[in-house]
């Protein structure tokens, strides 16, 4: 999600960014009744997004003392959250993705938020996926902000209004439509060449092509016996159809890039999450009109989150305790998740919300995250860390990237792909 | 001088006392941060980390994971392909640039100056640069086909199995100019009168060069190589600013192994055994090269 320049700068920075932890921050006092908060939320929306938690927080008087490590898609603050928990001088909470809330939980270094949680009813109004991630041996150890999809398929409308391209319901039309467009001179599929993305859209073609169940069984539950199946086989056949449409340009593109090819009429479909939204908006466009959404044909009934989680630190000052308290209260407040998911472009992760302030493209997404929390196919997202380990999902993104760079067949990926998922288990 | 024997005594026990004094703190930084890491590395390599440092003794449990890895032996392959060449690449053309600048041509200085310019440069901007001027949309390919040559392809880059050769085409560009200082050096320290004999029993040029010349450099050419190589084997940035390690994982070296499994995979301990196993391998170069060269003033 940041420039290769970027990754750079920042690995040069961890260093100093540890040295300057255990020195500089340990010096501002937390006595002011302010929080500190570790984050990778730097860019337009997210930083917004994040500005209202900080206005929220304002109006109860407690300072914001922000604490911003950019890059990485979340490495760069991970590694520096690791230094300041060995160096003892936890911040008082840090934004976290997956299993990272449940590692620190088990290491014992998180505050309970069981008081809020049932002062706020979380038990009840978050889906179940969610209290996976956000409860730790029956405690709630994070407060959810939002759900994120990645079964998405973002659209150029005008070129399919002049190609005569119909929205599509079946992966076949799916393609058919992309074959139009690249008749007609334009790339079918904006495709940025990186691991996690190559991953992203993997994630959908298994979604798309062995349904839900399959796709636990192999994503969730890591069944050797599934992810060295026909079906797996027949999951890289199609993924190996689909990048017939993507331009020979795409390795090593940013996502926000190939969102740009769409939105610049150079591509016809995206297959992202929904942060793309983002893209669009800010380029003036209006979904529905001039660009359209849809889930990634095959996946209507299923949908691939991820969710960012807030986790507090344990501390012994009672002050420090209750400003916690109060933050993970707001996070989880109805106004609060509706007011944060306008902002980034996802929607709420409470189901028991009306969808009236979110835009045409969220309404739908939040309606369809609610049936499938409802019928059980709200499943993690792969490629963003939700349904395996840190290990396991690096491991099927070096499978994934070297069948995408390569040309292995697709029995020999199925089986490299069991094979690297039980290594990173072993 | 008239000074009181006892001060003098103070002075000249200063004077004993002053170097050790103001050496021990680096003395003890270095025994800390570079030993003592060495160390503390060696340990988690033995140990079950993962996200934290974890003490509990794991055998060769991390080694032997590291070592049925399929990302390790591209790393492996790669480090191998992009080490020869590059050593091999610089080596001959800093050594071919050294001899034409050794002819007395004029403006030497300037040409000196232009060729030792890319050393000046951090790997990241080399690699950032090179990364636009070869990627097929940016750089030259594209400018190519706006010039009206439609036909020409260079998509290296881009292309998996072609890519560790982009890296090691910029990795010479950077190098060679400081390899060809070196040689210069030595050239100009070679004895003139030799050559001068050389040249009076009619012996050719190439023979001069290949007999005499060349055969003497061979402390530059030890030199070079032990500079070359561990640079090769620790070549991150490069990597990470050209490719970020892909296509894939086409371009993946040890150095980007060991960051990824330390800092996005949360494997510490494989990490951690990824990382000894460089220094074991820069350490098997340079402590022969370092015991030969300090060995030598005593023959």
């Amino acid at each position: 999600m940041t420039t290769t320049f970027n990754k750079c700068l920042m690995a040069g920075a961890i260093p100093l960014a540890i040295l300057l932890s255990s020195s500089a921050f340990a010096q501002e006092g937390t006595s002011k009744g302010e929080v500190e908060v570790l984050n990778w939320w730097t860019s337009g929306g997210e930083a917004k997004a994040l500005g209202a938690l900080k206005d929220k927080l304002a109006d109860d008087g407690i300072g914001w003392q922000n604490m911003p490590v950019a890059g990485g898609a979340g490495t760069n603050a991970m590694a520096v959250l690791r230094s300041r928990i060995t160096s003892n001088n936890p911040p008082t909470a840090a934004q976290v993705l997956g299993y990272d809330a449940q590692d620190w939980a088990d290491r014992d270094a998180l505050s309970p938020l069981d008081d809020v949680a049932k002062a706020g009813n979380w038990d009840e109004v978050f889906p179940q996926p969610i209290q996976r991630f956000a409860k730790s041996d029956g405690h709630w150890i994070a407060a959810p902000f939002e759900i994120h999809s990645t079964n998405w398929v973002w659209a150029n409308k005008s070129m399919m209004d002049e190609l005569g391209i119909e929205q599509p319901d079946t992966w076949e039309a799916f393609i058919a439509s992309m074959k139009k467009a690249q008749e007609a001179g334009h790339t079918g599929l904006a495709y940025g060449g990186q691991p996690w993305q190559d991953a992203t859209v993997f994630e959908n073609v298994v979604l798309a092509t062995g349904g839900a169940d399959f796709y636990r069984q192999a994503m969730i539950d890591l069944d050797p016996k599934a992810l060295d199946s026909d079906t797996m086989v027949r999951s890289f056949d199609r993924f190996r159809e689909l990048l017939q449409y993507k331009d020979d340009n795409s390795p090593g593109r940013d996502w926000n890039l190939a969102t740009a090819m769409v939105i610049n009429g150079d591509a016809l479909y995206q297959i992202m999450g929904d942060w793309a939204k983002g893209e669009f908006l800010n380029a003036g466009l209006k979904p529905e009109q001039d660009f359209m959404c849809f889930r990634t044909p095959g996946t209507q009934d299923a949908v691939t989150f991820n969710s960012d989680l807030m986790i507090m630190f344990k501390n012994d000052d009672e002050q420090q305790q209750s400003m916690q308290n109060t933050m993970a209260g707001i996070i989880g407040s109805p106004e609060f998740q509706v007011t944060f998911s306008q902002l980034k472009g996802s929607v709420p992760a409470r189901t028991d919300l009306s969808s009236d302030g979110l835009d045409a493209c969220a309404q739908r997404g939040y309606e369809q995250a609610k049936a499938a929390a409802e019928s059980d196919t709200l499943m993690g997202s792969m490629a963003h860390g939700y349904a395996a380990p840190a290990g396991v999902k690096n491991a099927v993104f070096d499978i994934v990237s070297s069948f995408v760079n390569g040309n292995m067949p697709s029995d020999v990926a199925a089986e490299q792909l069991a094979m690297a998922v039980q290594g990173a288990r072993s | 001088m008239s000074t009181p024997p006892s001060s003098r005594g103070i002075g000249e026990r200063l004077q004993h006392w002053l170097p050790r004094l103001v050496l021990s703190p680096s003395f003890v930084l270095v025994l800390f941060f570079v030993y003592g890491f060495i160390l503390w590395s060696t340990w988690i390599s033995f140990s079950n980390s993962g996200m934290l440092p974890d003490y509990t003794w794991a055998g060769t449990r991390q080694w032997s994971r590291l070592w049925s890895s399929w990302t390790w032996g591209i790393a492996l392959h790669n480090i191998w392909v992009f080490g020869l060449l590059y050593i091999v690449s610089c080596t001959v053309l800093g050594l071919l640039l050294a001899i034409l600048l050794d002819q007395r041509i004029r403006a030497e200085g300037t040409l000196r100056t232009i060729y030792l310019y890319p050393m000046a440069l951090s790997f990241i901007v080399t690699g950032t640069a090179w990364q636009w001027f070869l990627n097929p949309g940016l750089g030259l390919e594209r400018t190519m086909h706006s010039l009206g040559w439609e036909s020409f392809s260079f998509n290296w880059l881009i292309d998996a199995n072609m890519a560790i050769y982009t890296v090691v085409i910029a990795a010479v560009w950077q190098a060679t100019g400081f390899i060809m200082a070196m040689f210069l050096a030595g050239l100009r320290g070679i004895d003139g009168e030799m050559i001068k004999a050389a040249q009076i029993d009619g012996a050719p040029t190439w023979k001069i060069y290949g007999r005499i010349i060349i055969p003497q450099l061979r402390p530059v050419f030890l030199s070079a190589i032990v500079v070359l190589a561990h640079l090769a084997i620790k070549s991150f940035d490069l990597i990470v600013a050209m490719t970020g390690g892909g296509p894939g994982n086409a371009t993946a070296v040890p150095a980007t192994f060991m960051y990824s499994y330390a800092f996005s995979r949360n494997e510490m301990g494989i990490a951690s055994a990824s990382a000894v196993f460089m220094l074991a391998v820069i350490a098997a170069l340079i402590i022969p090269y370092l015991y030969s060269e300090l060995r030598e003033p005593r023959s």
